[in-house]
């Protein structure tokens, strides 16, 4: 190829490439970065609205032949905790029209009313009044007074932009957050959930493997938790799990299996005992993995099934004539093939299980023990409104996935270009 | 006939016939009947006794005449000794015996002696009672989302394990809670933004991911490894990082709370995937096709408008389906820049109607069967593009 041929191909190339790009950098990545930013201030959810300087205009008959009018302006600054800088005011008029009390702030030319307000203090307030008069003696109209909205504006500081840093959110990130109890509640849900969706994968793609009739229907039901929306099946549990009314509970007790209702997504701790030892379970945290392996192992179903089907058969047929057992065969066969595409999916699993948040949020909402990371990123940003917290939060979520990610890279990465 | 595989045999298929019962038996209740008795032990008697019985009489009789017979006589019995139950569930009971004893067919005296035969037995009937525990472990929350539509919040507190239907009562009398959901809930409106975002999504997404996937699959540029190795690592960055700046930017940009701002997430946020797949697909189609594209004077555009695109229809298709799915169940976004009822997407919806205690659970569920729906129609009749989809990458959730 020739030379200009290969800059026309360039060329062409970034041309294609620039703009998912440049969108997936500006929705992806810069919130990454944005996060290590906000994660160095103290900023609150209310300080992220800019403060605006703001008018309500009312408008009152003053004379009795409606030749005068008062107009009442309400001025306020938006902000609670800012002040605005150098606001300025303008308002037009129609034709004819002289004000009476003209402020000293004001100047008054060809139809238009501007003022200087000044610098406004945070939660600012004032009633602003003018009087018109129609120079012709006429009635003014009101709608037209009405119509026209003044137009306002001022100089305040973004606090996202300021410059002043604080390592006051990372402090309360590790000492004032459970942030012990946080990691372990995450690691035990994030471990759990993606063992137990592979153990119920494998298990899934061996049956359905089987010579049975009706396997494409088992595999597509199979796969029905995971396309579903999660806000309705997370729901149905919810109401399946209910202490009070749920089917679950309901069923249990009309068979005599359990005494009294068990407040499955409540309840922080069960004692269980086995063999005279008493074990504490965290309930709620076990339900929610029960969810979350039913909700997933579909996944881990269809690759394992994938790779189950690619199997030579004559490999099984060899070991029949070598007179070796189901068992035998499973172990010695079936489980070192599909060892590479399990190491994966754990890998994968894994670290979107780590980052898990409808599932939980919809279900408990963080409560009885099952917070984790990505819920604490929530609470502290929306429901405590420290928006710097939630992204120091959110750092160390990014900081732990970068470290599982170059271990997998480190491990398994170059398996997975194999498969 | 060897002791230790005849009793693996009888345990194992008691056991299985056991549980399918015990599973018939509570669906039944779900349905009004009153048991309050599992009845597993005499279940589990009742198995060993019949295949005992089928294993004996072996060959001697038609298969069909054995089963069938078998499945009277212990029907009727089943009958005799449990609690009074209406014929069809009677008759339920005569199917799965059925069913059970059909299965048993292989098995006689003689085969229960060649080798291996324990462990063939215990993988044979795990196998059954595996897709009969999957199939109930998936199907029964969708059965109880479905059902819970039709009854009352009254209904259901009198008597939690009543899901029966009343077919006594008008139709719409039945479908009650979806009409409600439309008219005071405003579901219409929901049912539309949720289509608009996502079918927006869809084409927007498109429109990005086939150029750039093109030019990874096929051109030469500076920076190619990088980019095909930062989509998969971007992929795996999850949207709870990305919450709370976008959250004050969009605040700041007046974009929350718009229908707009939320197609710009949803098209960011798929776009690897969609890229990644789309240039597996493209590097599969051959490369003479191209060439001779290049010799007929067309430019880069006129190859992928006229022979990438027609070429790659079922991929792009599955992309297309797939990109709908991700965007039309998408919640935690949703959930974020959405606090008016007027710009609710359904997802977003239903959990604000969550958010109020007093709201029947009816209503809630009826919310839930429309969100999924449209999902599970357009996978099960599109599921053999969806799942190639699926192994070919996009595994994010």
């Amino acid at each position: 190829m020739s030379n200009t041929l290969l800059k026309l191909e360039k060329r062409t190339a970034y041309t294609l490439v620039l703009p998912a790009v440049l969108l997936v950098f500006a929705i992806v990545l810069f919130p990454i970065f944005a996060n290590i930013w906000i994660s160095f201030k103290d900023i609150e959810l209310k300080d992220i609205r800019i403060p605006e300087p703001r008018a309500k205009k009312i408008v009152k008959s003053f004379s009795d032949d409606g030749s005068e009018l008062k107009i009442v302006y309400k001025l306020r600054n938006s902000s609670l905790i800012q002040e605005i800088r150098n606001v300025k005011f303008q308002d037009k008029f129609p034709k004819n029209i002289s004000i009476l009390n003209l402020d000293s702030r004001c100047n008054f030319k060809s139809k238009k009313i501007i003022c200087d307000f000044g610098n406004w203090e945070a939660k600012y307030k004032e009633n602003f009044e003018i009087i018109l008069k129609n120079i012709d003696g006429e009635k003014i109209k009101k709608e037209i007074i009405k119509s026209q909205k003044p137009i306002l504006s001022g100089k305040s500081d973004n606090p996202l932009l300021t410059t002043n840093f604080t390592l006051e959110n990372f402090k309360k990130v590790f000492y004032e957050n459970n942030f012990i109890d946080l990691l372990s509640t995450t690691f035990y849900f994030t471990f759990f959930g993606t063992v137990g969706a592979i153990i119920f994968g494998i298990l899934a793609a061996q049956l359905v493997n089987q010579n049975i009739q009706g396997r494409s229907y088992m595999r597509g039901i199979l796969l029905f938790p995971y396309v579903g929306p999660v806000v309705a099946l997370a729901y149905t549990w919810t109401l399946l799990l209910d202490p009070n009314s749920g089917t679950l509970n309901a069923l249990l007790v009309n068979f005599n299996i359990i005494e009294s209702p068990i407040n499955l997504l409540g309840q922080k701790y069960i004692t269980i005992s086995i063999f005279g030892f008493d074990f504490k379970l965290r309930l709620a945290l076990t339900t929610v993995i029960f969810f979350e392996i039913w909700r997933y192992f579909p996944l881990a179903f269809l690759f394992i099934l994938a790779r189950l089907q690619a199997i030579p058969q004559s490999l099984y047929e060899a070991a029949e004539v070598d007179g070796a057992s189901p068992v035998q065969k499973f172990i010695h066969i079936t489980l070192p093939q599909i060892t590479a595409i399990i190491s994966i999916l754990f890998m994968i699993r894994f670290i979107w299980n780590f980052n898990k948040f409808e599932d939980i949020f919809l279900l408990t909402g963080g409560a009885s023990g099952t917070r984790t990371l990505p819920i604490n990123v929530y609470q502290q940003g929306f429901a405590v409104s420290d928006i710097g917290m939630g992204s120091a939060v959110s750092i160390v979520i990014v900081m732990l996935l970068l470290s599982f990610m170059i271990i997998y890279f480190r491990l398994i990465g170059k398996k997975a270009n194999e498969i | 006939m060897k002791f230790k595989s005849t009793t693996i045999f009888l345990v194992i298929s008691s056991f299985f016939l056991t549980s399918i019962l015990s599973i018939w038996k509570i669906m039944s209740t779900l349905q009004g009947l009153n048991f309050t008795n599992l009845n597993i032990t005499g279940n589990f008697f009742n198995g060993i006794i019949l295949s005992l019985l089928f294993v004996l009489i072996g060959k001697r009789i038609n298969h069909l005449i054995k089963i069938f017979s078998l499945s009277f006589l212990f029907s009727f019995l089943y009958f005799y000794f449990n609690e009074t139950s209406p014929f069809w569930y009677i008759f339920g009971v005569f199917l799965i015996i059925l069913f059970f004893t059909n299965k048993l067919k292989k098995y006689d005296t003689k085969s229960l002696t060649e080798d291996f035969i324990s462990e063939k037995i215990i993988f044979d009937f795990i196998t059954l009672f595996g897709i009969v525990f999957f199939a109930f472990v998936i199907l029964f929350p969708f059965y109880i989302m479905l059902v819970t539509s039709f009854k009352t919040q009254i209904a259901l507190l009198v008597n939690p394990l009543d899901f029966s239907l009343d077919y006594s009562k008008s139709l719409p009398e039945l479908f009650k809670s979806y009409f409600v959901i439309f008219e005071t809930y405003n579901f219409g409106r929901y049912i539309l933004i949720s289509s608009a975002v996502s079918i927006g999504t869809v084409i927007v997404t498109l429109l990005f991911a086939i150029p750039a996937a093109y030019a990874v699959a096929r051109l030469n540029f500076f920076g190619k490894n990088f980019l095909s190795t930062s989509i998969l690592i971007i992929y795996m960055f999850p949207a709870i990082v990305l919450v709370i700046p976008l959250y004050t930017v969009f605040s700041q940009l007046g974009l929350r709370n718009s229908i707009f701002g939320l197609l710009i997430v949803y098209t960011a946020t798929t776009l690897p995937v969609a890229i990644y797949m789309l240039q597996g697909y493209f590097k599969s189609i051959p490369k003479e096709i191209e060439d001779a594209g290049i010799m007929d004077g067309q430019n880069w555009f006129g190859i992928i408008l006229k022979i990438i695109i027609p070429l790659s229809l079922p991929a792009i298709a599955s992309v297309a389906l797939y990109v709908f799915m991700i965007a039309w169940n998408e919640f935690l976004f949703s959930l974020m820049f959405l606090d008016s009822p007027k710009s609710f997407t359904l997802s977003r919806a239903i959990q604000y109607l969550s958010g109020d205690a007093e709201t029947p659970r009816q209503y809630l569920m009826a919310g839930s069967v429309i969100v999924t729906l449209p999902v599970l129609f357009i996978f099960i009749y599109f599921e053999k593009y969806l799942v190639s989809g699926l192994t070919s990458g996009s595994v994010k959730g």
